[in-house]
């Protein structure tokens, strides 16, 4: 057991949790995060992804108390004033989603990758998703979507 | 994932001294973590060694680059250095798995892992690396012992990875088209004196490959080792590639590293 | 007001699922809820010799552990087939018991044979672990093609054998290959996959003492049929004290359409304990215990003239079933594949016989396309080899044989009622350069690299429906589907839907729909689906069947709702009813400006009075409220159709294609929103293109699945895919009021043979089996070099 703390989409949490805890976990079940997704148990769909201080990675596979003190930045977080992310609107837009299950996963790693490269190419865009798996679009669609995005960001 | 220990170490020597034979450092967590998860793992103790700074970081000198063992892929990739040093340094690290697996995942870690189809290994092999722990210095083609198995005694942390820069290099990875790991990975390096012909997952554990090295040092060019029929008898074979396969890729790759180069 | 049927609606849906308020199964957590674990078979085949629960029901947590024994006390029923098919003899198919946990025997790897319920996820896991079972292991039987001589699985089921199945006249054929200038034949693996939704499949099964009510949230695709299902055969609670629910789903592709083992003992061991119980399956478990799709061999032949023209078909199928027949386990290799067997062409005689066999594997059931894509890869790969030994092109050859007029009475079973094969085939030349591929070859050879170009003409029998036809041939269930459209009195609409959508957009196109037909905004329209509780009874969605069947329903039961709006304004306005009109939401007496807008009418019909006066604005023998319900049985399938066209380029060093470019030109009739449209087609395509070019599961003689992870199951990633370059020509359904025929797998159909067909024209007609995988393609490359060395 440790105390997890962390700043959570701007607001302070502190919770108990056994050390084994998954940041996945910590966010679905002890904070009723239940945006963040699990697709799969050998950290390769991306369904999870996450933003700690910044950088995307894969909440199934960090522990909480490894990113003790951090900023975590989930789907739940990305609205500001009720008023949609770039991203999220632009997967809208432009049908970057079916089933929504991949999307919160996707629309965070591919904020991540308009952080790093501002202007991305096609290429560039579908190498970088190679950690997101979506069953349902095949993809065009949320090429398109980032690349929509990054005209607004 | 059955419960365990966490411990953030502040330095090697506090690492070191919290290992036991139920523990395990924890750097990227990418092999770890997934590993518990599927029960393939347990371990009473993890022992956090991120935290520790003198593990991270990049320093090159005109003969050497040295990284830190807890310094993240995409740390590699980036780093400017680096792709001035060996550029094919930074390509390696730029392919491994995806972008989420290389903001965690760290030289040492996948190093001191030694998975037979890591792309890591053929790099220290190929620039000639010196494994540098918080015992003892390690040549690269003394540490590599076997499948998922190293010289590292229990508690041995690696603290640094020191390259060789060489005249010119080039990796050249076949990917398993599911995992995205080698299927085979050739990482040629023209050295002052001879030719390394470093290769990963086409046999337990990464290896030189003496006879291309022989052929490419005396001429360094791909028409030396075209059509060279390798022997296939120790390679993996598996539903993703048969050991001939893979041994005609071997060439294949190394091919294309040295026209790379 | 502008028709919404037919523009780029956004969907209404994205912003729950864009801001993580998506509420899937996984994410419900109830008061008081226990964990389950399923205990599962190692073992591909065995007998349970003897399961001791005494150190796991000791661990810490544990509520309660049940067995396949208890199952059977409670007689709880199995898992069934909801389609009886016929041998040739005259002979019922043979189907084995399937309980929910097994008692006695197991016969895949995944097999349940004990739940554990504990407080906890991990208590649960934990003394899942301590729960021996003493396994007599047996020889299991695993290959698709010899099953027949395997071992008996299921006692009385000689030969492995459920049914042997034939359609079409042996004779006939024969007679047709009599005539033959040239025989065409052809042996073919249709490789199994599995399906891979990205949610997983989970649970959570509630019990209420003093309702005696029963509630599943479930990841299903249509939890009316699933209710149905447990409650008559699975005896788990009559219906009206059963309540499904199937919340967002994560994607099902067929995978969703089963009721599972776990649906079936949660629910039952729910009200047991008295209390909820959660289980969400890990991938791993997915990948196991999932239907899988597919896998069929093949040998299928086509006699032909010298010139070109089809004279006769053949095709000898084994396909196989798995462990046990599932609901659309025998229909997807018998009347979802045979009728679609000869493809877009006129073939006088045909017959197609399929051997649907058990095999020691998980249960094979309808993946996306269902038997469609079966048949079009077996029609579509004789006629591309038909045109290299024929020396005819591809194009030409296939133009020769389409029908000329419609309706298209087919050989075997269909009517096709519209279309234009020969448009959409030079549309479709036209958007690939067809006619520039010989240049774009030259210039890979100059690389050293092999290209190759493939083509594809479909058509698929969609829509499953109509009751009568399908109940004729075995089918346990009528295929209509159900529509409730209910105004409040204040003028907003809601839908109820029988169908379902796990990523279909049916609370967009659907409320497109019903916005046009009552001319009510679309914000003030909302579908509700998935819940048994909400609407009338519903057959789900499968089968590209939600749009042509349940649209229709839809548009049929705002049809109800005018007619009588009209009589309601008649009343009120002293009109004739006759002289009604309606028009955008706008009730017009004719020739005068007399008019009430649907909103006041919906009003007046749930107010039906004014103060101080005894009027009603109901007349004669209408009730007060707005509300009706249509039950739509179609007349018909509907027949999408289309020609895709690929190229790939090979390095024949290491045997990788790459997909170069991929053309589709479909024909899906009238089509309600195109964004939709092209995102369901994308989709089919990259499962298509995946099963072509990635994915396979492999199971070693054991019966262990070799590819029970993403770490060797190939999932097709963003980097594997050129940009789709998409098309339509647009013929509309004549059986239907809106026109539309589907457009959920065509993209599945059509995308394994056009990229075969490319492939292994690269190849110079080597024969690679699917997926070709960079070592499958690298030995033909290397035998290509050596025949042309030989020719040299
Ligand atoms: C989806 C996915 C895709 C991947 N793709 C690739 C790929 O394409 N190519 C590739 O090469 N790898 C790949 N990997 C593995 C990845 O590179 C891992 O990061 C790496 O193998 C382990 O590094 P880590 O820092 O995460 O180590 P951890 O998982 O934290 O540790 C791994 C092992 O190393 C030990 N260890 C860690 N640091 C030290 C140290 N300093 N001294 C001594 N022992 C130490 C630990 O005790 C543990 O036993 C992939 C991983 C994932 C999850
Ligand atoms: S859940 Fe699949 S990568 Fe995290
Ligand atoms: S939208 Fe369904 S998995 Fe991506």
């Amino acid at each position: 057991m440790g105390r997890i703390s962390l700043e959570v989409n701007g607001r302070k949490v502190e919770k108990e949790a056994p050390d084994n805890t998954l940041l996945s976990t910590f966010l679905r079940e002890h904070l009723q995060l239940t945006g963040t997704h699990i697709g799969c148990d050998t950290s390769q769909c991306g369904a999870c992804v996450v933003h700690v201080d910044g950088n995307s990675l894969k909440s199934c596979t960090a522990l909480a108390a490894d990113v003790n003190g951090s900023k975590v930045t989930t789907i739940e977080g990305l609205e500001t004033n009720g008023k949609m992310h770039p991203m999220q609107e632009a997967f809208k837009k432009l049908h970057g989603l079916q089933c929504g299950f991949c999307t919160p996963g996707m629309v965070m790693s591919a904020i991540d990758l308009l952080q790093k490269n501002k202007k991305p190419s096609d290429v560039e865009i579908r190498d970088w998703l190679e950690g997101n798996i979506c069953r349902c679009t095949g993809y065009q669609n949320i090429v398109a979507a980032v690349k929509e995005a990054a005209t607004k960001m | 994932m059955k419960d365990f220990n966490y411990h953030s170490a502040k330095d090697s020597k506090e690492a070191s001294k919290l290992a036991s034979s139920s523990s395990a450092f924890l750097a990227g967590g990418m092999t770890t973590i997934p590993s518990m998860k599927l029960g393939l793992a347990t371990y009473k103790d993890l022992i956090d060694i991120k935290n520790i700074k003198k593990l991270s970081g990049i320093k090159v000198s005109g003969k050497s680059v040295t990284i830190g063992a807890a310094t993240k892929h995409v740390e590699v990739s980036n780093s400017k250095d680096v792709k001035k040093a060996i550029p094919s340094l930074s390509s390696l690290a730029e392919g491994i798995g995806d972008p989420q697996v290389r903001n965690r995942g760290t030289i040492g870690g996948s190093i001191a892992n030694n998975d037979p189809s890591a792309d890591y290994p053929s790099a220290c092999i190929a620039l000639n690396a010196i494994i540098h722990t918080n015992e003892r210095k390690i040549e690269a083609n003394k540490f590599f012992k076997g499948m998922f198995e190293t010289a590292l005694k229990k508690g041995e942390l690696i603290e640094a990875i020191e390259f060789q820069i060489p005249e010119k290099s080039s990796y050249q990875k076949h990917p398993n088209p599911a995992s995205r790991y080698a299927i085979v990975g050739v990482y040629v390096a023209k050295h002052k004196g001879d030719v390394n012909v470093a290769v990963t997952g086409a046999k337990s554990c990464v290896y030189n490959d003496k006879e291309m090295s022989k052929a490419l040092s005396g001429n360094f060019s791909s028409s030396s080792i075209d059509g060279m029929d390798l022997d296939s008898s120790e390679m993996n074979s598996d539903m993703h590639a048969s050991a001939d396969f893979r041994a005609s890729l071997v060439v294949t790759q190394a091919k294309k590293a040295v026209d790379a180069c | 007001m502008a028709s919404l049927v037919g523009s780029r609606v956004e969907r209404k849906e994205d912003k729950r699922f864009l801001t993580g308020k998506g509420r899937y199964t996984a994410d419900i957590n109830l008061a008081n809820q226990t964990y389950a674990i399923f205990v599962r078979s190692p073992h591909a085949r065995a007998s349970i010799k003897k399961l001791n629960i005494d150190k796991a029901l000791k661990s810490s947590g544990v509520v309660s552990i049940l067995t396949g024994k208890e199952i059977a006390d409670d007689k709880i029923g199995g898992l069934i087939a909801g389609w009886a098919i016929r041998s040739e003899d005259g002979t019922e198919m043979k189907c084995p018991g399937n309980p929910p946990l097994a008692k006695d025997n197991v016969n895949f790897v995944g097999d349940p044979v004990a739940v554990v319920i504990a407080e906890s996820l991990v208590e649960a896991k934990e003394a899942a672990e301590k729960v021996e079972v003493d396994y007599k292991v047996l020889k299991a039987v695993t290959s698709t093609a010899d099953a027949m001589n395997g071992d008996t699985i299921h006692e009385g089921i000689d030969k492995n054998l459920c049914f042997d199945w034939l359609l079409g006249d042996r004779q006939k054929v024969k007679d047709a290959f009599d005539k033959a200038d040239k025989v065409i034949s052809i042996d073919i693996i249709n490789n199994r996959l599995i399906p891979n939704a990205m949610e997983p499949r989970a649970c959570v099964a509630d019990y209420n003492a003093a309702s005696e009510e029963i509630t599943l949230y479930t990841t299903s695709q249509n939890p009316h049929l699933s209710r149905l299902i447990m409650s008559a055969f699975g005896n788990v609670a009559p219906e009206h004290k059963l309540r499904v629910v199937a919340p967002d789903v994560g994607g099902g592709f067929g995978s969703k359409i089963n009721v599972y083992n776990e649906d079936i003992v949660c629910s039952w061991a729910a009200k047991k304990i008295n209390r909820a119980i959660k289980w969400v399956a890990e991938r791993s478990e997915s990948f196991l215990t999932d239907i899988h799709g597919r896998d069929h061999v093949t040998h299928a032949e086509l006699a032909v003239t010298k010139d070109g023209k089809f004279l006769g078909f053949k095709n000898e199928t084994i396909a196989n079933l798995g462990a046990y027949a599932r609901v659309f386990g025998t229909v997807t290799p018998t009347y979802l594949f045979g009728p679609c067997a000869t493809g877009v062409y006129e073939i006088p005689a045909a017959y197609t016989n399929v051997k649907a066999v058990y095999t020691n594997t998980a249960p094979v059931d309808a993946y996306r396309g269902a038997g469609r894509p079966e048949a079009t890869y077996t029609i579509e790969r004789l006629v591309e080899k038909a045109s290299m030994e024929l020396g005819i092109d591809k194009t030409e050859l296939r133009i020769k044989n389409f029908p000329t007029a419609f309706p298209f009475k087919q050989t075997l079973v269909h009517t096709v009622d519209s279309g234009d094969y020969v448009a959409g085939m030079e549309k479709a030349k036209q958007m690939a350069d067809y006619k520039g591929f010989e240049a774009r070859r030259k210039e890979s050879e100059a690389k050293g690299k092999l290209r190759g170009i493939g083509v594809t003409s479909y058509f698929e029998a969609c829509g499953i429906a109509p009751s009568a036809a399908v109940m004729s041939l075995g089918c346990g269930v009528g295929l209509w589907e159900s529509a409730e459209v209910r105004f409040n009195p204040t003028g907003q609409v809601t839908v109820y839907t029988g169908s379902h959508s796990h990523g279909q957009s049916h609370q967009t196109t659907f409320a497109q729909i019903a916005a046009d037909e009552l001319g009510v905004p679309i914000e003030n329209i909302d579908i509700v689906h998935g819940d048994t509780d909400k609407g009338t009874f519903g057959m789900g969605t499968y089968g590209s069947r939600s749009l042509a069947v349940g649209g229709i329903a839809i548009v049929n039961a705002c049809k109800k709702i005018v007619e009588k709006g009209k009589r309601v304004t008649a009343k009120m306005l002293e009109a004739n009813p006759e002289d009604v009109e309606f028009k955008d939401g706008e009730f017009i007496v004719s020739k005068s400006n007399k008019k009430k807008t649907i909103g006041e009418v919906a009003f007046a019909c749930y107010l039906p009075g004014v103060r101080d006066e005894m009027k009603s604005p109901l007349p004669e023998g209408d009730e007060p409220g707005l509300k009706e319900t249509s039950f739509y049985d179609p007349s018909n399938f509907s027949f999408p159709a289309g020609t895709h066209i690929a190229e790939v380029e090979i390095d024949p060093e290491t045997g990788h294609v790459k997909l170069e470019k991929y053309t589709a030109c479909d024909d899906f009739g009238r089509i309600i929103n195109p964004m939709v449209v092209e995102g369901q087609v994308h989709g089919g395509l990259a499962q298509g293109i995946g099963q072509a070019l990635y994915e396979n599961a492999e199971y070693d003689e054991t019966g262990q699945l070799m590819t029970g992870s993403y770490m060797d199951y190939t999932m097709p990633r963003a980097d594997n895919f050129p940009e789709f370059n998409i098309g339509y020509t647009c013929t509309h359904a004549t059986t239907n009021p809106l026109g539309v025929k589907g457009c959920g797998e065509a993209g599945a159909i059509a995308a394994p043979p056009t990229v075969m067909n490319a492939v292994i024209d690269a190849l110079g007609g080597q024969e690679v089996t699917m997926p070709a995988t960079a070592e499958k393609v690298w030995k033909a490359c290397k035998n290509l070099k050596k025949s042309n060395a030989k020719a040299a």
